[in-house]
């Protein structure tokens, strides 16, 4: 096959594609889990002064 | 094993001194080659201190030492923390970290003696190169291997964004590297002519679209909402602007060789997806600056917080101006000039040099389970900083702009308006306020140096407990 017309139906595909992930993170049934996703980050406390009972000087 | 109970903090500390002490020896060597274009005797004559050896120096110690470090030690340290397990292996991770120094070391000592392979940001010769693979092997097992293990199901954000970085950069390193080498010290690029100069660039875009983008994505994904103590602005945002970004940094390339051997249509192509390319950077960047949504009043309190928002803008505007300079156009007016190296400094200094160190200021008293010294020194630092910053990049805008219109004046005959020597005398001033930029910079990273070092001077090595598995994951 014709390498210019791979090259035309892989740009296709990745257009496709880069719909269909922009479909999928904004629908509904995604709230929820990217809701818990983003606050992964929070799930445990890691504030430097586990040994001091200063408090809230880090924001 | 009572090892397996807590993070590997050790790398990370390792990786993160390091961050600071390349960060001054990089741009030590940036200022003075700043003073050499403003006073070409600060050479001394010597082959050792001439611009052509320094300025790669330069480059590869900010880099690859002070950003690579600081991408080691944050992605480590982030991929541990949301994966809630400790790295794959700690002798891997510490191959990572003595392998690394020893490759900038290597370039420390042979681009001086004039050994390079002449490609911008792949200067290193060939045993080198090898070395960097080697390295950046290891450090796909263990960032890839930590997340495999993980016990969180979900793969946060930030470590999508840090694992992007380490496949591309190894992909591009290989394929630009391939090399035939002549001896020990020497070799011939595996490409000719232009595929030569088509791969460079190839890569040479994507080290900054990778390395210099990707992985700081990474640290802003995590340290932007745990400095503002609250969630990024839109997780589904995060997701499209990943894969935004993946699919179209690849192709932007080109754009540095507009007007050359390279066939138009290519030029043409990589314009248009540069110009794409506006569309991710700006959807993260208002994802990373909206987290503060509602809670604006911490900038005024909180100058780490501020720091890494200020570096935030910097990544908006320098990605804003980018495409700009990719039309051809406007590139045919920019290129070659000192404007470019003004876009380069806005993003390196603005927004790769700020989320890094905003990222080590909030990263550090957690290794060593201190408070930071000083909140008044940091304050000191983000002005010196930002002052320095727009010194440089607004006199090498205007430099830039002047460089190109005194190139391009014709007179009424068709001769040239100017010598290109008078266009060096023109550019005087502008070296000397960049030279200026530079040392405001490099002071405030020597006010930080000093602060974190009074911050863990005496300080205990902080352990950190791995929490035990959650059911809600």
């Amino acid at each position: 096959m014709d390498v210019s017309i791979v090259q035309s139906v892989w740009t296709l595909v990745v257009l496709v594609l880069f719909v269909g992930i922009v479909i999928w993170a904004w629908s509904g049934k995604r709230k929820q889990e990217f809701d818990e996703a983003a606050n992964i980050p929070f799930d445990e406390d890691d504030k430097p002064t586990a040994t001091t009972s200063k408090e809230n000087s880090h924001g | 094993m009572a090892d397996q109970q807590t993070y590997n903090y050790k790398v990370v500390r390792q990786f993160s001194i390091m961050t600071l002490v390349w960060a001054i020896v990089g741009m030590t060597v940036g200022v003075l080659i700043a003073a050499q274009l403003a006073w070409p005797a600060l050479n001394f004559d010597i082959p050792w201190l001439t611009f052509g050896r320094l300025r790669p120096l330069h480059t590869n110690a900010v880099i690859f030492g002070f950003g690579g470090s600081a991408l080691f030690a944050t992605s480590y340290y982030v991929v541990q923390r949301t994966c809630h397990v400790r790295l794959l292996s700690d002798t891997l991770a510490a191959a990572t970290f003595w392998g690394w120094q020893l490759i900038i070391v290597l370039a420390a000592l042979t681009l001086p003696l004039g050994l390079t392979q002449s490609k911008e940001y792949a200067e290193l010769i060939w045993p080198i190169d090898v070395l960097i693979t080697v390295v950046w092997v290891i450090y796909a097992l263990v960032f890839f291997g930590t997340i495999m293990k993980r016990r969180v199901r979900h793969i946060y954000v930030a470590n999508w964004f840090f694992g992007a970085y380490i496949i591309t950069v190894a992909i591009l390193h290989i394929f630009n590297s391939a090399a035939v080498p002549t001896s020990f010290l020497h070799s011939y690029s595996a490409y000719a002519g232009v595929q030569d100069a088509m791969v460079q660039w190839w890569y040479g875009h994507n080290a900054v679209g990778f390395f210099l983008t990707a992985g700081f994505l990474g640290m802003m994904y995590y340290f932007v909402p745990k400095q503002a103590n609250r969630p990024v602005y839109s997780y589904r945002l995060s997701v499209v602007h990943f894969w935004a970004l993946i699919f179209t940094y690849i192709w932007a390339g080109p754009h540095h060789l507009h007007y050359t051997a390279l066939p138009d249509w290519t030029q043409s192509l990589g314009m248009i997806m540069s110009l794409i390319l506006l569309a991710p950077s700006w959807g993260g960047m208002i994802n990373g600056i909206m987290t503060l949504s509602g809670a604006w009043e911490k900038l005024r309190t909180d100058p780490v917080l501020r720091l890494l928002i200020v570096s935030i803008s910097f990544y908006g505007m320098s990605t804003f101006e980018g495409p700009m300079m990719a039309i051809k156009t406007v590139n045919a007016l920019s290129h070659y000039t000192d404007w470019t190296i003004g876009h380069v400094h806005s993003g390196a200094l603005g927004w790769v040099a700020l989320v890094s160190m905003g990222s080590m200021y909030y990263l550090i008293p957690r290794l060593f389970n201190r408070e930071l010294y000083s909140l008044k020194l940091v304050e000191a630092h983000f002005w010196t900083a930002t002052i320095g910053i727009v010194l440089y990049i607004s006199s090498m805008w205007v430099a830039g702009i002047m460089q190109g219109l005194m190139w391009r004046a014709t007179n009424g005959d068709g001769t040239l308006t100017y010598s290109f020597v008078e266009s060096v005398q023109a550019m005087h001033p502008y070296y000397i306020v960049r030279f200026m930029g530079g040392v405001f910079f490099l002071l405030g990273s020597i006010v930080m140096a000093w602060n974190i070092w009074k911050t863990i001077a005496g300080a205990k090595p902080a352990t950190a407990t791995i929490p035990a598995p959650a059911a809600a994951h």
